[in-house]
């Protein structure tokens, strides 16, 4: 602002899903209407998730906390005059419990910074813990706030953080690699991709103080080829912070080296597994290799690799900021801190949410994510991707937390949250992933390449009402030769969901199978037995 | 490390050969810059032709066998050309519960096209996505590289029909 700092500022959402809805034309209409007026001290911003992106294109002022929802170009008004109207120190509104509820860690830059701005992330206390590790602290010092943390991988299956640096940092061999994977690929998962639009250099400095305490000098970005945008914010935040010597060679005159670059996906959902997504970053098919050797001891180039996902790093410079304690000092004992979820499905505000561990489910789908669309009745809440289960409304009570979801036969996973409403056939949804899951099967083992087609066979046949119940039967100890025998994560969650759907829900397969109907009224038999 | 080998020139004088060439000499013509190069391919010839494919590994030093498996081992690459136009349906989760299939149908009753394939006039190819994380919006399509949200089957027919 020429003449200080602005009295009011526009922040105007510019992630995928507004963007989608026109975001830019309202930042670009903005501009022009303020200044076609007399005000001469208000900021108009880009900025990164604002969360709610159900209600996109969305314009928040910081100053009141007044939130614009599906603003239309051509109606900027009330936004230009509630810019007006703001007075310093003035009343703020209250926020809507969407927003209320959530505790921000790996997200508190979304929506607050310019995510294409190293300088407004280094006015957020950016690469402050960077410097700070860098000059004051040991590597192996690191390492112990990240154990003290509690931190576990956010990718899924919840390894301690800790563990894993300590892991490669006491393996031989150099150079080490430290990657971030960003291959977000279960479908209705879009926390990653939200926090690498919405704030890169978080992930960036994230990775630099991981590679500072395990001893890596080089890393890689493995990013969905899906994601433009991520790729082109994440590319644009390596060059910044490399010409501001946040990264690069001999960091602010420190012995320290790292150097990141990014490396594509292609749309392998196997990829997710670390050796395969590995084998993609050397260059070829991305087909898994038997543990061990783990990556942390061999990893890329047969050197020791730390892998960790995009929210595990965002969450990495907050806790060398105010320590390991602090953020064990929320959420449950053993699932400390937040977890990012990405709320979508049936149900009214869909967007990104962060919540303390443990917040129960109930709170996340009606408290926070505003119940279901059109009133209808809530049926099951979908997690952990293709790999993961459907919880039934009986267990709304239940806490969100590793063990928690893990007992429910479901699983964190990244941390799609997808619910279904009665409108929704089990059977159909268990159908569909392992659609999913056949489609995605590297071919390399026979269980699971095999396996998946029989399993999407057999449940296509149950959903168009030609099924008995031996092929019932077939289908549950095929389902656990499968889970038991595949070579990586793939084929071993794969038939996840079909577990899941018969423990809370057989009573659906047995409608199909001996009524012949499918209660929901999705599967092709059912729809015909209903009258038009 | 591999030899050194012969430097080959592309396969035409197209300028947009130069984008694939500099990709992969930034990583040094090494083998594991193949699928930064088919990227590099794709983005500059919207598919990867056998052209495209013997002339990336001629310069990285792999053989067709490696260089054709890893193009189709991803389902992000395309070998074909595509249509003028293009329409990705995304079926992942959230949209698929909020009416993908419905869209599949309505466009397959429309054009006679399924997922995978162009119109036989060569207007309109229609593609299927693994969520593009638009969940929030769904159910979502991508028309020639924008981002429609909350499809209805009956506009997208309409929108596709007037391109």
């Amino acid at each position: 602002m020429p003449g200080g700092p602005a009295r009011a500022s526009a922040y105007v959402c510019e992630a995928v899903s507004c963007l989608s809805t026109a975001s830019h034309e309202v930042l670009t209409g903005l501009g022009a209407e303020v200044a076609a007026t007399s005000l001469t001290d208000v900021a108009i911003k880009r900025v990164g998730c604002l969360g709610l992106c159900a209600e996109g294109p969305l314009v928040r002022i910081p100053e009141t906390g007044e939130l614009f929802t599906k603003v239309r170009p051509d109606a900027l008004g009330p936004i230009v005059e509630a810019l007006a109207a703001v007075t310093p120190g003035g009343a703020r509104v209250d926020e809507a419990p969407f927003f209320g509820r959530q505790v921000r860690i790996a997200t508190e830059n979304s929506g607050r910074i310019d995510p294409e701005a190293l300088e407004d992330y280094v006015a957020a206390d950016g690469y402050a813990a960077l410097r700070r590790v860098l000059t004051m602290m040991t590597p192996a010092e690191v390492r112990d706030e990240i154990t003290t943390s509690g931190l576990r991988g956010r990718g899924g299956a919840g390894y301690p953080t800790g563990l894993k640096w300590n892991t490669v940092a006491k393996a031989t061999g150099s150079p080490r690699y430290v990657i971030c994977n960003a291959d977000e690929g279960d479908p209705g998962a879009f926390m990653d991709r939200n926090i690498l639009e919405s704030d890169p250099h978080r992930v960036l400095e994230g990775m630099a103080i991981a590679a500072y305490a395990v001893g890596a000098s080089a890393g890689y970005v493995y990013c969905r080829g899906e994601y433009p945008l991520v790729v082109s914010r994440v590319r644009k935040a390596i060059r910044d912070a490399t010409r501001a010597d946040y990264l690069g060679t001999t960091i602010m005159d420190t012995k320290f080296s790292f150097e990141v670059d990014v490396r594509l996906g292609a749309g392998a959902y196997v990829c997710g597994e670390e050796t395969a997504l590995i084998a993609s970053i050397e260059g070829g098919r991305g087909t898994p290799v038997p543990r061990p050797p783990y990556p942390a001891v061999s990893g890329l180039w047969d050197r020791p690799t730390l892998i960790n996902n995009v929210e595990t790093f965002a969450n990495v410079a907050p806790i060398l900021r105010r320590g390991g304690a602090w953020f064990a000092s929320i959420g449950t004992p053993t699932s400390t801190g937040t977890k990012v979820f990405a709320l979508a499905g049936r149900v009214v505000n869909t967007g990104i949410v962060e919540v303390p561990m443990g917040t129960t489910l109930r709170e996340i789908v009606f408290d926070i994510g505003g119940g279901i669309v059109g009133g209808r009745a809530f049926k099951a809440v979908q997690t952990g991707g293709p790999a993961g289960g459907c919880i039934p409304a009986e267990f709304l009570d239940m806490p969100v937390d590793y063990e928690s979801l893990t007992e429910l036969g479901s699983f964190m996973g990244s941390g799609g949250m997808i619910v279904m409403d009665e409108t929704s056939c089990m059977v159909d949804v268990a159908r569909f992933f392992m659609d999913f899951m056949r489609e995605e099967s590297c071919g390399k083992c026979v269980p699971c390449r095999v396996g998946t087609t029989q399993l999407y066979m057999l449940l296509t046949r149950i959903s168009d009402g030609e099924a008995t119940m031996a092929d019932l039967a077939t289908l549950e100890s095929l389902a656990r030769m499968v889970q038991r025998t595949s070579l990586c994560g793939l084929g071993q969650g794969a038939p996840n969901p079909v577990f899941s759907t018969l423990r809370y829900f057989r009573p659906e397969y047995v409608a199909h199978i001996e009524d012949r109907t499918c209660p929901a009224g999705v599967c092709r038999m059912g729809r015909a037995a209903v009258p038009a | 490390m591999p030899t050194t080998i012969e430097r080959s020139p592309p396969p035409t004088d197209d300028k947009r050969w130069h984008t694939v060439e500099t990709r992969m000499r930034r990583l040094g013509n090494r083998p594991d810059a193949l699928i930064e190069a088919l990227h590099a391919a794709q983005e500059a010839f919207g598919h990867i032709d056998d052209d495209a494919l013997h002339f990336i590994g001629r310069t990285l030093g792999l053989p067709p066998s490696t260089v054709y498996g890893v193009a189709t081992f991803y389902s992000y690459f395309t070998l074909e050309p595509r249509g003028t136009h293009t329409c990705v349906v995304c079926t992942g989760t959230a949209c698929y519960i909020n009416g993908a299939t419905s869209i599949l149908d309505a466009l397959r009753g429309a054009f006679d096209v399924t997922p995978g394939a162009t119109t036989v006039d060569g207007r309109l190819s229609l593609v299927t996505g693994r969520c593009f994380g638009s969940c929030s919006l769904a159910p979502a399509a991508i028309v020639d590289g924008r981002v429609l949200d909350r499809v209805d089957a009956g506009d997208l027919v309409r929108q596709l029909e007037t391109l």
